[in-house]
């Protein structure tokens, strides 16, 4: 464990009976990064969280949170840390400013909230009824309440879940001024962009075990993905002998033709699709000047950077489910 | 006691802006007294133990178990199961707030309001109808508070015992209504025939009744020592139950 380790995590277990939901999770966070676990629905993301928070007890496993105990000190960590839950609600009738005021006080510690409304959008809110606010407004609200005690970890799990595109953008530029402020972020998602652009680490667990973690940059680089580059080929195909295409229906494609560009890793067909997958700048051009030459007619190329989607396909095996 | 108080503060005014516990805690019992003060008014009737006592007279500590009974097995077991479901408990418990901070500002909050229904209910039948008063006023005090965290000790646990906030709500309205009818609340018990009469004896309302018409009247403690028994006897094994059971999720 390293002096800057604010979350540490040894072999974190949890069973639903013989549901394993947590299965042998070991991971540590550093302090100010902002750490994010990522996972389809039910991969144990929410279970692992919830015992780091200490609102669930883990079967075995050790844990530490600013160098405590989540159990043995739940208040001394409700202190220092703040909590945004995925499934909390308010009384329908509490007023926004109320909900603030109220919570400020059971904190032995907190900050005027007032700043908080501001920075969160809320101020024209202040007199709403909880019931009556967008869901977006209600998980700014959520993360208000998180952060009316100027926590040193911050919890927010499945914070843009059910938000529309616009909002969770500012969602993720609110994260990043928590972050800002010197608080740590500890952040659950299942949708993979997010963790991408906003994660400085990403975990990805499934079925309750840690598949990888590092950063985004490095979890799609290390598996060699780079660059995808794909096209749609016209109708009849040249292949590699001379006169055998005359009746041909089906494209038979000979794929070795770009395998020994230089930098192509794998080279996919299906049906009339070729994807090539492979890494080095002039790849594109490598692989139009070998089209051209060899006069494939073709359509529809389009290269894009291998993401965290495609690194979470090829380490799972499977796509993240909703 | 900051954060005790604050909570309670909170707790009334979210219970005030409900409008049907509002109506049921705090209005039902008193527009309850003004129709049947303006059917048989307040002049001495002899089917009140042959004392001179009228009509709202009797009601008045009668409906106390109204409003008590209301608060106890509508409002307490409805919210508490409702907050439970929604999260809003969840909420909570992720703050440094204690669980038993929280709960004994609940418990405060849910006598204020049945303080505050009573209130109103002695103000309009002394203004409307001169009503009569023979007691101290630190006895029925006393027993109020006694009939009000035996009823909501129960309302508790029926919260922990209801799945959902929806099934609380009919349980509660199960177990009220019928009791407000042959406990003595609701109507004289005289107006019942002999057998029903039999079965307001096994009504914990009831003794709520007995207690808080005996001490209106000035009858002495020890004339009533069944129903605080009773009283005394619920409220201690409701709050072991509830204390055991309750859950937050």
């Amino acid at each position: 464990m390293q002096e800057q380790d604010v979350i540490t995590v040894e072999g974190l277990r949890k069973s639903y009976g013989p549901v394993k939901a947590v299965d042998g999770v070991t991971f540590q966070v550093r302090r100010g990064e902002i750490f994010g676990m990522v996972g389809p629905n039910g991969s144990g993301k929410t279970t692992t969280i919830e015992c780091i928070e200490g609102l669930r007890r883990s079967d075995e496993g050790r844990l530490q949170v600013l160098g405590l105990d989540p159990q043995k000190d739940y208040y001394a960590l409700r202190e220092r840390t703040g909590v945004q839950l995925q499934s909390a609600n308010l009384p329908p009738r509490m007023r926004v400013e109320e909900a603030l005021d109220l919570f400020s006080v059971f904190y032995r510690h907190s900050t005027d909230y007032r700043p908080l409304l501001k920075e969160l959008g809320l101020e024209e809110k202040r007199r709403t009824f909880f019931s009556q606010l967008s869901g977006g407004q209600k998980q700014r609200l959520f993360v208000a309440l998180a952060l009316v005690n100027r926590p040193e970890i911050v919890f927010l799990d499945e914070l843009t879940t059910g938000l529309d595109p616009q909002a969770r953008r500012a969602t993720w530029d609110l994260v990043r001024e928590i972050r800002e402020r010197g608080t740590t972020v500890f952040l659950t998602t299942h949708f993979m962009d997010e963790a991408e652009r906003l994660c400085d680490r990403v975990l990805i667990l499934d079925h309750g075990r840690v598949i990888a973690l590092d950063t985004p940059q490095n979890l799609v680089s290390q598996l060699g993905m780079g660059m995808r580059i794909s096209f749609q080929l016209n109708g009849h195909i040249p292949s590699t002998g001379k006169g055998n295409t005359n009746k041909q229906t089906k494209p038979v494609f000979n794929t070795a033709l770009f395998g020994v560009l230089d930098g192509v890793r794998r080279v996919e067909q299906q049906d009339d699709e070729i994807v090539i997958y492979g890494q080095g700048e002039g790849l594109i051009g490598a692989v139009i000047r070998t089209l051209e030459a060899e006069g494939v007619p073709f359509h529809d190329l389009r290269s894009e950077q291998a993401n965290l989607e495609d690194a979470f396909l090829s380490l799972t095996g499977h796509e993240m489910r909703d | 006691m900051r954060t005790l108080w604050k909570l309670f503060g909170m707790q009334f005014k979210l219970y005030l802006r409900e409008p049907m516990a509002f109506f049921f805690s705090l209005a039902y019992p008193t527009l309850l007294l003004l129709l049947f003060g303006f059917i048989y008014g307040n002049d001495p009737a002899p089917e009140f133990w042959g004392r001179s006592i009228g009509t709202v007279d009797a009601s008045v500590p009668a409906y106390t178990g109204i409003i008590i009974g209301t608060v106890a097995l509508m409002g307490i077991p409805i919210d508490t199961a409702s907050s439970r479901e929604s999260g809003v408990l969840r909420r909570y418990r992720a703050t440094p707030l204690r669980p038993v901070i929280y709960l004994v500002a609940s418990v405060l909050m849910y006598l204020g309001v049945a303080l505050l229904g009573m209130l109103i209910l002695i103000l309009t039948g002394k203004l409307v109808f001169g009503l009569h008063f023979m007691g101290s006023w630190l006895n029925i005090l006393a027993a109020f508070i006694l009939s009000a965290l035996a009823f909501y000790a129960f309302g508790y646990l029926l919260a922990s015992l209801a799945p959902t906030a929806r099934s609380a709500q009919t349980i509660g309205m199960l177990i009220f209504f019928p009791m407000m009818f042959l406990s003595g609340a609701g109507m004289p018990l005289q107006m019942l025939p002999e057998g029903l009469r039999r079965v307001s004896e096994f009504l914990p309302l009831t003794y709520v009744v007995r207690l808080m018409q005996g001490l209106w009247f000035n009858d002495a403690w020890n004339t009533l020592w069944l129903p605080v028994l009773v009283l005394v006897g619920i409220l201690i094994a409701g709050t072991v139950l509830a204390a055991r059971l309750f859950r937050w999720e």
